[in-house]
């Protein structure tokens, strides 16, 4: 029997070694290499220089969910209780991301012409119990990601300032927004070759 | 010491969508040249990259960006098969257009012009949005590339089909897949560190 592969991609759409969408994956060897390279550089354990750990797999946990994404949210979980040993951590952040109803892409338009455009949307904000078992870096974190996740183009300045606010540097800011971006493509990659296997 | 937001009094703005060639201006400091390590000049993956703010911004995290970077390349400029170019930066460009991305949009609406020629029917998609009517399949493209985009996704196996009916193969499938993908990476990125500046 053949090894399963160890490509997170694979592994959540489910791709058989030798199946077609192997074959067709293989077609973009470099696009495949480098999207497990990215999950490796944001999510192993060695990764985290910079910012912690424990505070990308909370978002990431986080951002699977709000995409209603199951295998991908199973997952990221299941790494966030393996980092952590954090029960309460995991719940809350089921939680927060449960109570949430938003659909994206919303958001304004900064011009007349586009107004007919302009859709409206819920902010996310954690209740008292969740801001609690978040603590302040991780509520900002994921004010951040809904923000981004559900409606990017109202994401200002002023979200930025939120976050060098609670104490992350402009370095952590670039990785934190990398874990949140890089997640709304991996989590549609599997979403779409999953369909494609019909 | 907190670190600070920078300032860009002088910008332009760039309200609509437009084919135009616009700047873009981060607001978190960029690396300057003289803090690269090899290891930021890995990460840049083209030395020419150090020119770009974006990328000098995003490079704080060289790793990441030199996978994203091979990542975008593989995407959009492997030429074996699949979906032709033009299509999947029209892909990219659906997906810059409904996310409301003007930078990207701009961008990628240059290479999609440039490589299909049909400068006009891309125009319309920039004008009038997504449901745009450019032809069989172009629209398909583009309904299965927003379908991606919603957040939760809203892709079927009616997405698939149309597809399908539209003579593309699964490689081309999965090179609008991929390629509407990466515009969520890549999007969320500028929209939520910068801005456009048509200065």
């Amino acid at each position: 029997m053949t090894q399963a592969s160890s490509d997170i991609i694979d592994q959540l759409v489910g791709i058989a070694p030798g199946s077609a969408l192997d074959a067709i994956r293989a077609r973009r060897p470099r696009a495949r290499a480098n999207a497990e390279r990215t999950y490796r550089e944001l999510f192993a354990p060695q990764a985290a220089e910079g910012l912690p750990l424990r505070e990308r797999l909370a978002v990431a946990a986080f951002v699977a969910r709000l995409h209603r994404s199951e295998p991908a949210a199973a997952h990221y979980a299941g790494l966030l209780v393996e980092e952590t040993q954090d029960s309460a951590l995991a719940a809350a952040v089921a939680a927060a991301a449960a109570s949430d109803a938003a659909h994206g892409p919303y958001g304004h338009f900064p011009s007349l012409e586009l107004r007919s455009e302009d859709r409206d949307g819920p902010t996310w904000a954690p209740d008292a119990e969740q801001a609690a078992a978040l603590g302040p870096r991780l509520m900002a974190a994921f004010i951040h990601a809904h923000l981004v996740v559900f409606h990017p183009r109202g994401a200002g300045r002023d979200a930025l300032r939120a976050l060098l606010a609670a104490g992350f540097s402009t370095t952590e800011i670039v990785t934190l927004s990398q874990a949140i971006a890089f997640l709304s493509f991996q989590i549609r990659v599997v979403q779409g070759l999953r369909l494609l296997a019909g | 010491m907190t670190d600070m937001l920078v300032a860009h009094p002088g910008i332009k703005s760039s309200p609509v969508f437009t084919q135009d060639e616009i700047e873009w201006v981060p607001w978190l400091e960029p690396l300057t040249p003289s803090e690269l390590t090899p290891a930021h000049w890995a990460g840049l993956v083209d030395e020419a990259r150090s020119k770009s703010d974006y990328f000098m911004l995003l490079v704080r995290d060289p790793g990441v960006l030199e996978a994203r970077t091979l990542t975008d390349k593989d995407i959009f400029y492997n030429p074996d098969g699949g979906l032709p170019r033009a299509e999947r930066e029209l892909a990219a460009l659906a997906v810059s257009r409904f996310n409301g991305c003007i930078f990207c949009a701009s961008v990628h609406a240059r290479f999609a012009s440039t490589y299909s020629k049909r400068r006009d029917e891309i125009q319309r998609l920039l004008g009038e949005g997504v449901g745009a009517d450019i032809g069989e399949r172009w629209n398909a493209i583009v309904a299965a590339s927003v379908a991606l985009t919603t957040t939760p996704s809203a892709f079927s196996s009616e997405h698939v089909r149309q597809l399908r009916d539209a003579r593309l193969d699964d490689l081309a499938i999965a090179d609008v897949i991929q390629s509407a993908a990466f515009f969520n990476w890549a999007n969320r990125l500028m929209l939520s560190l910068g801005e456009p500046d048509a200065a």
